[in-house]
């Protein structure tokens, strides 16, 4: 009877725990949302801001994001493909193999200013690419390496061995052999994990704050080692910075809702990617 | 019989890491011939097959002593060619793996891996492999449907003609039929029957029965040494050594 009750008890604290928690969000989201919605405009949209971000539209802001996102995938993608197809198929695993992931493991745990102050340390100032988005794209590629290598060595893990060997059986050498046979069916889980640490970059202030993100640029970029404006930076701003902060509250949440919005973009297009391949791959 | 053999074993041992799984085997296998591996788990009759088609060379650690000959060249030799070696030599596992591919797609990865772009040479390859492999009537109006909906035994077939399709003169057969129900493995024996007229064949089995009705030499295997080997019929009516004739005759293994 004992077993009964603690049995149900459990189930419905853990169901409270979960329900709590999708409130909590629910409940930011929908103030968010609220508070925001008014702002929301096509002029808010399109137009550049004026007076150090006081009135006008979060145009160039937004670009600048976008600029940040692009660069860090262009970045990150690619290296941290590499890096998880060398460690699940090349690397002869030992003593080395070891370290290098527990490095991985712990790059993921370091906070986000320490990068930012790395960045500015080696990108803007050693290297000389001064504020820029290049600057910015890559700090924030090394802050979300571990997470696309940790995913992409899953999908690899996950290809069945026997693919590989009967591919080898037939006379292919060990990169054809991952080019045709074991890429294609691992590539929905990198792109999936990847986009998601994208995501997680996109909202990053830290990082941006010491490399790339300007108080007030109103203009658009025209090359990577320009300066541009970046939506978590702006919010920031808007929010702490300026003269009469309760005046541009409606902007603050206008500018947090198109901020989450993207987020929640880059997620939508991972979990329609990931369908998309896994129809396409099925395995 | 071993005029000049196909494949020949010289004082071949085999040890994953520090464990010795192999000791001094030596052996000839003649070509167009079905030689059957048979022994107890563990034997190291799995093992032995890989050797042949260096398949064992993936897993780390290994180490190889003697030299295995395939038409008179040594393939562990320093400079050997593991790529075209293992275009010589088909593969098929015990349990069947086709790629999650179309069937065409299959059966022409090999010829496509080797450089072979021609769509019409490529249905050429695809339809002989098929026939050879005995696949063809049931399957030349799906070779667009995915490989993963054909059953056990089909898959298996489709395995053999992928094998086939790159145009290797000697088949490896791991435990091929061990995953089928009865009437798969039957056709899968008779298959080999017919194939042997072009290919040499080794075939690892644990089943007895099937060793004596498939193969035309038995090599018996027991504990990584080679124990006794020699015309099938006689292994199984009047073998030599007193350990085969118990592994025969079911008092172990």
């Amino acid at each position: 009877m004992k077993n009964r009750l603690t049995e149900r008890g459990m189930y419905a604290f853990m169901r409270i725990i979960t329900y709590f928690i999708v409130v909590v969000i629910g409940y930011i989201l929908f103030d968010i949302f609220r508070g925001g919605i008014g702002a929301i405009s096509w002029k808010f949209l399109t137009d550049s801001p004026r007076k150090s971000g006081a009135e006008g539209g979060i145009f160039p802001v937004i670009v600048g994001t976008l600029c940040l996102v692009l660069g860090t995938i262009a970045v990150a993608l690619p290296l941290g493909m590499a890096a998880a197809i060398h460690l699940s198929e090349y690397a002869t695993q030992g003593r080395l193999t070891r370290a290098i992931r527990l490095a991985i493991v712990t790059l993921a745990g370091i906070p986000s200013i320490v990068f930012g102050l790395f960045g500015l340390g080696l990108f803007v100032i050693f290297l000389g690419f001064k504020a820029s988005i290049l600057s910015g794209s890559l700090t924030l590629a090394c802050m979300i390496l571990p997470v696309i290598i940790v995913s992409s060595e899953e999908a690899l893990k996950a290809v069945p061995r026997s693919f590989r060997e009967a591919s080898l059986a037939l006379g292919a050498s060990k990169w054809l052999t991952i080019r045709r046979n074991v890429l294609p069916y691992a590539l929905p889980g990198m792109l999936t994990g990847s986009i998601l640490g994208v995501g997680r970059a996109a909202g990053e202030t830290a990082p941006i704050l010491l490399t790339v993100a300007a108080f007030y640029l109103p203009k658009l970029p025209h090359s990577i080692f320009d300066q541009v404006m970046a939506l978590p930076y702006h919010l920031y701003i808007l929010s702490t910075q300026l003269p009469d902060v309760d005046a541009v509250r409606p902007m603050q949440y206008g500018t947090a809702l198109v901020l989450i919005a993207l987020v929640l973009g880059l997620n939508l297009a991972a979990i329609f990617l990931r369908i998309h391949f896994r129809k396409k791959y099925r395995w | 019989m071993t005029q000049n053999p196909k494949i020949r074993i010289e004082h071949l041992d085999f040890y994953y890491g520090r464990l010795q799984a192999l000791f001094d085997v030596s052996l000839n296998i003649a070509s167009n011939e079905v030689t059957a591996l048979i022994g107890p788990s563990g034997c190291g009759k799995s093992t032995f097959l890989r050797t042949l088609n260096r398949m064992n060379d993936i897993i780390p650690g290994i180490r190889v002593e003697g030299k295995v000959f395939v038409d008179g060249q040594n393939i562990y030799a320093r400079n050997a060619d593991i790529f075209t070696l293992r275009k010589r030599i088909g593969m098929v596992f015990q349990k069947s793996n086709p790629f999650p591919k179309s069937v065409f797609d299959n059966v022409v990865y090999g010829p496509r891996i080797h450089g072979v772009k021609d769509r019409r040479i490529l249905e050429e390859i695809c339809e002989r492999s098929l026939v050879r492999a005995a696949l063809w009537g049931e399957i030349k109006d799906r070779l667009n449907q995915s490989a993963m909906d054909l059953s056990g035994g089909q898959q298996q077939r489709l395995c053999i003609a992928r094998a086939l399709a790159v145009d290797p003169d000697i088949l490896l057969m791991d435990e091929p039929a061990s995953a089928l129900d009865p009437r798969s493995t039957a056709h899968i024996e008779d298959l080999i029957g017919e194939l042997r007229r072009d290919y040499t064949i080794v075939i690892v089995t644990h089943n007895m029965q099937q060793a004596a009705r498939v193969s035309d030499v038995t090599a018996f295997f027991y504990e990584g040494r080679l124990i006794e080997v020699g015309i099938t019929k006689n292994i199984f009516t009047k073998p030599t050594n007193k350990q085969t004739e118990d592994y025969i005759t079911g008092r172990f293994g």
